[in-house]
């Protein structure tokens, strides 16, 4: 528990570097004494200005809400991504494989295609900046809902069932989106194409309200179910003997999980891979207790996006690489080597 | 402390556990034999509160089995089950130490730390203790998970311990011991309740002894009572002989098949 302690406080140490380098860098260059300067001059506790007005406004207005935001998403991702391969007694579980990411997404796609035809903005009358959001956050309770139905049987969710449950759903849920396209028009389809390769470009102020208190709520009440996902790693029955209410613990981490990344989805499209692979680094390098990897995967899933973000955004600048891409492009091959590691370690025993 | 009066429990027309009673009290062992498919697991499961019984009272500690939580119940019942593959890989120490989980609340207490430690050398697993869950065998993977459930009751006077055919599958030399600890565990106060498929293994080792059959109670009593050429033809429908030697304080059971040959 002492080590935890001490990697956690590592991780959270590289997760404020990573942001200070990623609002440091870009078309505007910003150094560590101005980033300094900047930080005492708008906290009040100096007068003194060492910076460009330009250098201000950036700093403020573009770069801390995207990095935020970037920490928010990355963070949210990862720790759905830890609890889900906890709950599901699998380490291949992510929040996409069991559609709350494809959900999210065609729900969100419905919002930009349909809302203007059919509900007339009445939604966005109703719910104002947080449609979208709202719109997302229920196609990925309602995705989730059926996969995981379709995968319960007498009160246990088979694995095999759930994962081929999440691929039928997940083809469904894009070919309703296909349809969706099919009848967008250009802007529409601009956004479509958005949500698919996921971005932070969309990133504000506004934005990062929008999604703050959906992912503060992931990120700060799921580190509380790791013992009992602990005991789940024993078998159902088993942390049923050691007090866990199971099926409780099942609802609550789906509807929390789900929460927060409906949130984030909405905000920056699907984000692959940062949820399967976050859990699994600080597994094969630490330990496998969820006492050190859902709280360890907020922080490093957020240094990951935050950095993956800084790529994506300064390596075809002036224009800008969707960070789907990025991640994918980098967690394919950490993901292919976990497969293989696995299968080695199940051939020695 | 355990009380079982005229329990049922069916599935459909199928009754699974059929007008069932017995005792359990502190410091004794019972075994649970009977063929496959005699309800054992099922009766195993309902005093677990893993299911419900359609009729019929378990009182454990003289209150109803439905007036105590699941958490309430962790804290002085553990239970060994027959299937323990777990999907994550842990150490045997941090596997150990979960059997405290229903004790503290997010980091050990010094109380705990020592259990786990007295435990791990009562079950003879110190030697493993910073290795892989996964890279033991059978043998050891089970005097791990038995470590843990103990681990779980062991600052528990009169704790409950049920263990789901504790031996299946493990050597000779493993049986015995596991069996053995067993034993040691109801000489110290607790209250065991093994189900088991040697009945040898029951009439050696056991205090009391329930014989079922396709749900239905064939004896119950201790072993020099209840295990009887009768019953057991009654309930695994072979054939055996007793050696009721003076050598042995209890019954030993043979199959016939095999007597015969011999002369």
């Amino acid at each position: 528990m002492k080590n935890y302690g001490f990697i956690l406080v590592v991780l959270t140490l590289i997760l404020i570097a990573a942001s200070a380098l990623s609002v440091c860098v870009g078309a505007v260059e910003i150094s560590a004494s101005e980033l300094w300067s900047i930080m005492l001059y708008r906290t009040g506790l100096s007068g003194d200005i060492q910076f460009s007005p330009q250098q201000e406004a950036v700093l403020i207005n573009i770069r801390l809400p995207r990095v935020l935001l970037g920490a928010l998403v990355g963070g949210t991702l990862a720790i759905a991504g830890a609890v889900m391969q906890g709950l599901f007694r699998n380490p291949l579980a992510e929040p996409g494989l069991i559609g709350i990411s494809s959900g999210a997404s065609l729900f969100a796609v419905m919002m930009i295609v349909l809302e203007n035809r059919i509900f007339n903005h009445v939604l966005t009358a109703l719910f104002g900046y947080y449609a979208l959001s709202v719109a997302a956050f229920v196609g990925a309770c309602i995705t989730t809902f059926i996969v995981y139905r379709l995968a319960v049987g007498k009160g246990k969710a088979d694995i095999t069932t759930l994962l081929l449950a999440g691929i039928a759903i997940n083809a469904l849920a894009g070919s309703f989106t296909g349809m969706l396209t099919f009848i967008s028009t250009d802007q529409e389809l601009r956004d479509i194409t958005f949500w698919n390769l996921g971005s932070l470009g969309g990133a504000s102020w506004k934005t990062v309200t929008g999604i703050l208190p959906f992912t503060l709520i992931s990120l700060c009440t799921l580190p509380f179910f790791s013992k009992a996902l602990n005991a789940l790693a024993l078998g159902e029955s088993q942390a049923g003997h050691m007090g866990i209410q199971v099926n409780l613990l099942k609802k609550l981490v789906i509807v929390l999980a789900t929460l927060g990344v409906g949130a984030s989805v909405a905000v920056s499209g699907m984000i692959s891979f940062v949820g399967l692979v976050t859990p699994h680094i600080l597994r094969m390098a630490f330990s496998a207790d969820h006492r050190l990897v859902i709280p360890g995967s907020a922080l490093l899933g957020a240094s990951v996006l935050v950095l993956a973000d800084l790529i994506a955004r300064t390596i075809v600048a002036p224009a800008e690489l969707p960070i789907g891409i990025l991640t994918a492009l980098i967690g394919t091959p950490v993901f292919i080597y976990i497969i293989m590691a696995e299968r080695k370690r199940r051939v020695v025993n | 402390m355990i009380e079982v009066s005229h329990i049922h429990y069916s599935v459909g027309t199928k009754k699974l556990v059929d007008d069932i009673s017995f005792d359990v009290q502190p410091g004794e062992l019972l075994a649970v034999i009977g063929a496959n498919g005699a309800g054992k697991s099922t009766l195993l499961k309902l005093l677990c509160k893993e299911l419900q019984t359609s009729s019929g009272e378990i009182h454990i500690r003289r209150q109803p089995i439905g007036t105590y939580k699941l958490d309430q119940l962790a804290r002085f019942r553990s239970v060994l089950a027959q299937q323990n593959t777990i999907s994550i890989s842990f150490k045997v120490q941090e596997l150990v130490m979960m059997g405290r989980y229903p004790h503290f609340d997010n980091t050990p207490t010094e109380n705990d730390k020592e259990i786990v430690k007295a435990v791990m050398t009562e079950t003879g697993i110190t030697e493993f203790a910073n290795r892989d869950y996964n890279t033991l065998s059978g043998g050891e993977q089970q005097r791990v998970q038995l470590a843990r459930v103990i681990a779980q009751i062991y600052d528990q006077p009169e704790g409950i311990l049920f263990l789901d055919e504790p031996t299946n599958g493990l050597d000779l030399l493993y049986q015995q011991q596991i069996l053995s600890l067993a034993r040691s565990l109801a000489d110290r106060g607790y209250c065991v309740v093994s189900i088991l498929h040697d009945i040898n293994f029951a009439s050696r080792f056991a205090d009391k002894v329930l014989i079922l059959k396709k749900g239905r109670r064939v004896g119950f009593g201790s072993p020099k009572q209840v295990i009887s050429c009768e019953n057991i033809h009654d309930a695994f429908n072979i054939r055996v002989r007793l050696l009721d030697d003076e050598e042995f304080k209890c019954p030993l059971v043979i199959p016939s098949m095999v007597l015969t040959e011999q002369s």
